[in-house]
């Protein structure tokens, strides 16, 4: 489960530097939502990687997962998916303004 | 013992924000009302907090009572507070010089501005490391819609940029905190000094790498080279109360350097201990540098004020890089004088774009400005304090710095850097002041005179100068008092979570 966890992340990265590269927003938004996919994932993964485990006290619990991380990861996704919402909204209204979807507003570049 | 008093610099613009949305209906003169009520309330608390905090003990507040390792604190120290209490005052005048019609330009200014506020006072208050994530992510998107102010292409292409930064920046900052906290199992800043310094060798290696993944956050929101490039297209496009507040932005990427690099990898991390100490001090005179070129080449005021925010983060940077009890409290003089100017700076340079008709804060012969006697006063004072020249505060902070870096190794580069820096300013801000006062051509000014609330914000701002030079005594013990309050971490981890065992405090201090 490590190894296939750890691909995914690895893999979302480089997906989401990729089209964070490209100069198109459309482009960098798809990009930056990866990241914060992987971001995530990474933050679930800080808590140790656990099946079948209880996250609260019990009398018989053999193994614990980690709350926290839970916790946090949950907070960091409605982080994410505000901003990303922000920023499509800022990418169309930069459209809007500009008359392109470079970065830059600059058209042919 | 100060109660819940703590928290009420976090609570009191969130609740004037909610306020002004409920009341948006029953006109503009309501929510200007509110929000300057509740900033000159908030002015009121902050003071109370730093006469709180001179006594050097820490204050602790458990949010939901939860205790300091499992649950979120707040906790207040002399640097805190400080912090908070300059937010505020900034805050005050800049929201005292959008009342002059520019926060009517857009939406929800108001609201906007008191958010950001909340955002800064709780990443200033907070003893929790996700926590201040989570603050700095307030305050990032309150600045996001605060840049967008008004609309226009300009500050579209600027916002964009500045969004996109911060989002990546964002994404490193939590790969950074999910590290540290798969590694040492805690997110509390004192709890995180604690487990550093007992940390087992094999660990070693990617906290090592954490740490110096929040350096390049702190360094994207500080400005720090390679990073600062956004800056300059930001705060000039940004509108001119705006920009003002924004000055205090860059000093939270400082304030956060500081807090992490002084307290959780700080001079009792074992063998983690001052880790930051190899890159501040060149990462703070490069950018020193490359400030000041852009100061000189800049040909629109507005932009040179920007390149001046990046200067002082350089000499910000630099001084705190020295690592000594001096150098930071020269440091946080700086900081407090270099805050307060820059953001009167931005707010003057809006008030001589106003009388300059078309030609705006670009360095070009232009109409003659309408109260010219009144501004090129300003400017001139403006100039001297951000220049460093006596008997203004500039100089007395730069003074301070150089006498900290004396018997330094790294004095030669030091004084060099600073020295060459001011005189370069110098040059540039004198170039900038005959450019916009003196080469003026005929045409008939189309500029209107400014209104008295206007000039009040933007005087009072400038005043802080002489007052902080007249009262330089008082400030500089009060500064010293901090730096020696952040050379003993102990001091905080005890404070917040209770007396140590003495085993674990030898153990620490033998380890230096």
């Amino acid at each position: 489960m490590e190894i296939l966890i750890s691909t995914a992340i690895g893999f979302l990265v480089a997906c989401g530097i990729y089209l964070m590269l490209r100069a198109r927003t459309m482009d960098v938004v798809i990009g930056l939502t990866l990241l914060s996919y992987a971001v995530n994932l990474f933050l679930f993964a800080s808590g140790r990687l656990t099946s079948n485990a209880a996250a609260l006290i019990s009398p018989d619990a053999a193994a614990y997962a980690d709350p926290l991380p839970q916790a946090l990861v949950l907070t960091a996704i409605v982080i994410g998916f505000g901003m990303t919402a922000f920023l499509v909204v800022l990418a169309i209204r930069a459209f809007g303004d500009l008359g392109n979807d470079h970065v830059d507003g600059e058209a042919g570049k | 013992m100060m109660g819940h008093w703590l928290i009420v610099p976090i609570l009191l613009p969130m609740v004037a924000a909610i306020l002004m949305l409920l009341t948006t209906r029953m006109g503009r003169t309501v929510e200007r009302s509110i929000s300057l009520l509740a900033m000159l309330g908030l002015v009121a608390v902050s003071a109370v907090l730093l006469n709180a905090s001179l006594s050097g003990d820490y204050q602790v507040y458990a949010l939901g009572n939860w205790v300091a390792p499992f649950g979120i604190v707040l906790v207040l120290d002399r640097l805190s507070a400080l912090m908070v209490l300059l937010t505020s005052v900034l805050a005050l005048f800049s929201l005292l010089y959008a009342c002059n019609g520019q926060d009517r330009e857009g939406r929800h200014f108001h609201v906007l501005f008191h958010m950001q506020l909340m955002g800064l006072n709780g990443a200033f208050l907070t003893g929790d490391l996700f926590n201040l994530f989570v603050f700095f992510e307030i305050l990032l998107i309150a600045s996001y819609g605060l840049l967008l102010h008004g609309g226009g292409p300009l500050r579209s292409r600027a916002g964009l940029h500045y969004v996109i930064l911060n989002l990546a920046g964002s994404a490193l900052f939590l790969i950074g905190v999910g590290t540290i906290y798969g590694m040492l199992g805690t997110l509390n800043m004192a709890d995180l000094a604690v487990k550093v310094a007992q940390a087992g060798p094999e660990q070693l290696r990617l906290i090592h790498i954490s740490a110096l993944l929040l350096m390049v956050v702190f360094g994207l929101k500080a400005a720090l080279l390679p990073l600062y490039f956004w800056l300059p297209g930001a705060y000039s496009a940004a509108s001119a109360p705006v920009a003002a507040l924004f000055a205090i932005m860059t000093k939270m990427g400082v304030y956060s350097i500081i807090r992490i690099f002084m307290l959780v990898f700080g001079i009792e991390a074992g063998v983690l201990s001052n880790l930051a100490q190899p890159w501040l001090l060149p990462l703070g005179l490069v950018t020193l540098t490359l400030g000041i070129f852009g100061v000189l080449a800049s040909r629109c005021l507005r932009k040179q004020v920007a390149y001046l925010v990046v200067v002082s983060v350089g000499t910000l940077i630099a001084g705190v890089g020295l690592l000594t009890v001096e150098s930071m409290a020269a440091s946080l003089y700086y900081l407090m004088h270099s805050t307060l100017i820059t953001g009167g700076l931005f707010l003057l340079a809006d008030l001589i774009a106003r009388q300059r008709g078309n030609v705006g804060s670009e360095l070009r012969v232009g109409p003659t400005v309408t109260q010219p006697l009144l501004l090129s006063t300003m400017f001139f004072i403006a100039a001297m304090a951000v220049v460093g020249l006596p008997p203004l505060s500039g100089f007395i902070g730069k003074l301070l710095l150089l006498q900290a870096a004396v018997q330094q190794p790294s004095m030669v580069w030091f004084w060099s850097v600073i020295l060459i820096a001011s005189f370069f300013a110098l040059i540039a801000l004198s170039r900038t002041g005959s450019a916009l006062f003196l080469k003026t051509d005929d045409t008939a000014t189309t500029g209107v005179r400014t209104g008295r609330v206007s000039l009040l914000a933007v005087t009072a701002l400038l005043l802080s100068s002489p007052l902080l030079a007249v009262y330089g005594d008082v400030v500089s013990d009060f500064t010293t008092a901090t730096a020696e309050q952040l050379m003993q971490p102990m001091q905080y981890i005890e404070g917040v979570l209770g007396p140590q065992p003495s085993s674990m405090v030898n153990s620490m201090g033998g380890e230096q």
